[in-house]
């Protein structure tokens, strides 16, 4: 009989053993090693190569310059083609970029929600037409297979995004009635799935600017493509 | 009561077991998921963002879709492969779905041995600033690290050298 039970001991002892042997290694998550999470505060010391004030552009209240840039449908357009706008929804975005893509759909929503009450959607594309991809035609081409209601323009020349200071696409600036710089940023907080969307900041941006107010957040930041310089340069 | 006793230990030992089986039966499968590309959200990404050694780290943020990141891959490949003390490791933005599909025959066919992982957040407006505050969020981006010095670059590098000597003017100086 106390044999048996000193049986049962060990065996139990083993079976803790087990337990504590394979639970280190039952770790999810980043692998444990000479890392340190997050921010040591002032141990490091940042060395910045270009911030975003030196990439220059657009800050809020700023007033932006009106421009005539083509459209695909061979036209030139100007902000102040619009009659009675209220605001301007401008939008650099272009062809190829899958995160600029997976905006287009929500783009021609916001257009046709918004342009009857005062602001529209106008879409630049920014990109050097050097890639085929990105030139006039494609831009034509695209328009036309997502039937957008609001103007595709080409940037020509590539004067007008470093004048906003527009960096990725998509990217949007959002302009009051006197063409203030309102709000800059992202369409929303989720552009991999719509329905997961929780916060729309243009949205909201733009119902603060019909109550008057302004936008808060008024810049709002996004994972994009970056703009394509021309390679000449 | 001696029999209750045995009773008791007997279960005991059935359940202790047990557990130990159902917990090296996981082994195997923990073990592929290290060699795999993992998805992290943006607090299992960020530990990865800083370091307690002196060695050097270069954390590069890109896409298969971003053409600056794949034309900047191979200085950073040269890079790892130049100086193996260094640690290289590469965020990728793309999509879960493409990971089997897309991803590892792209790193095969580019020789990226280095460590590549996934971030999968799509709330980026609240992690972009928490990687740099002057970040923009447009791809390509980098940091390269050590446990006392930081440098953050919002742009693509040209050429192996390019990599050297910020690595050198930042890090090493």
């Amino acid at each position: 009989m106390k044999k048996l039970n000193v049986i049962f001991l060990i065996t139990l002892l083993m079976g803790t053993l087990f337990i504590t042997n394979s639970y280190g290694q039952d770790r999810k998550g980043p692998p444990p090693g000479d890392r340190k999470g997050p921010p040591p505060e002032s141990k490091h010391s940042p060395i910045q190569s270009k911030s975003i004030d030196e990439i220059g552009g657009y800050k809020i209240g700023d007033t932006a310059t009106d421009f005539i840039l083509k459209n695909v449908d061979e036209t030139m357009f100007s902000l102040s083609d619009i009659k009675n706008a209220k605001g301007y929804i401008v939008v650099f975005t272009c062809n190829e970029c899958p995160f600029a893509k997976m905006y287009e759909d929500r783009l021609i929503e916001l257009h046709n929600e918004y342009a009857a009450k005062g602001y529209s959607v106008i879409a630049i594309n920014p990109n050097s037409p050097e890639n085929e991809s990105e030139g006039f035609e494609a831009m034509q081409k695209r328009a036309a297979e997502k039937e957008f209601p609001f103007v595709y323009l080409v940037d020509e020349g590539q004067k007008i995004y470093p004048e906003y200071g527009a960096v990725r696409t998509p990217h949007v600036f959002l302009l009051d009635q006197d063409k203030k710089v309102q709000y800059i940023g992202a369409i929303d907080d989720n552009a991999k799935s719509p329905e997961d969307v929780k916060v729309k900041f243009l949205e909201d941006a733009i119902a603060a600017l019909e109550k008057g107010e302004a936008p808060n957040p008024n810049i709002t930041k996004a994972i994009g493509c970056p703009v394509k310089a021309a390679t000449s340069k | 009561m001696q029999r209750d006793l045995k009773f008791i230990l007997t279960g005991l030992s059935i359940i202790l077991i047990s557990f130990g089986f159902t917990y090296s039966y996981d082994e195997p499968f923990i073990q592929t998921e290290k060699t795999d590309i993992p998805v992290y959200n943006f607090d299992e990404l960020e530990p990865l963002l800083y370091t307690d050694s002196e060695k050097t780290v270069i954390v590069n943020f890109w896409a298969m879709w971003c053409i600056p990141c794949v034309k900047e891959l191979p200085h950073f490949k040269a890079y790892a492969d130049q100086h193996p003390e260094a640690e290289v490791i590469f965020v990728s933005l793309d999509f879960p779905k493409d990971i089997e599909t897309k991803l590892k025959p792209f790193l095969k066919e580019k020789g990226i041995t280095s460590k590549v992982v996934l971030l999968d957040d799509a709330d980026a407006n609240t992690w972009i600033d928490k990687v740099d505050p002057n970040w923009s969020g447009a791809l390509p981006f980098t940091i390269i690290f050590n446990n006392q010095k930081r440098a953050h670059y919002e742009r693509s590098f040209e050429s192996l050298a390019d990599l050297e000597n910020e690595v050198n003017k930042s890090i090493l100086k």
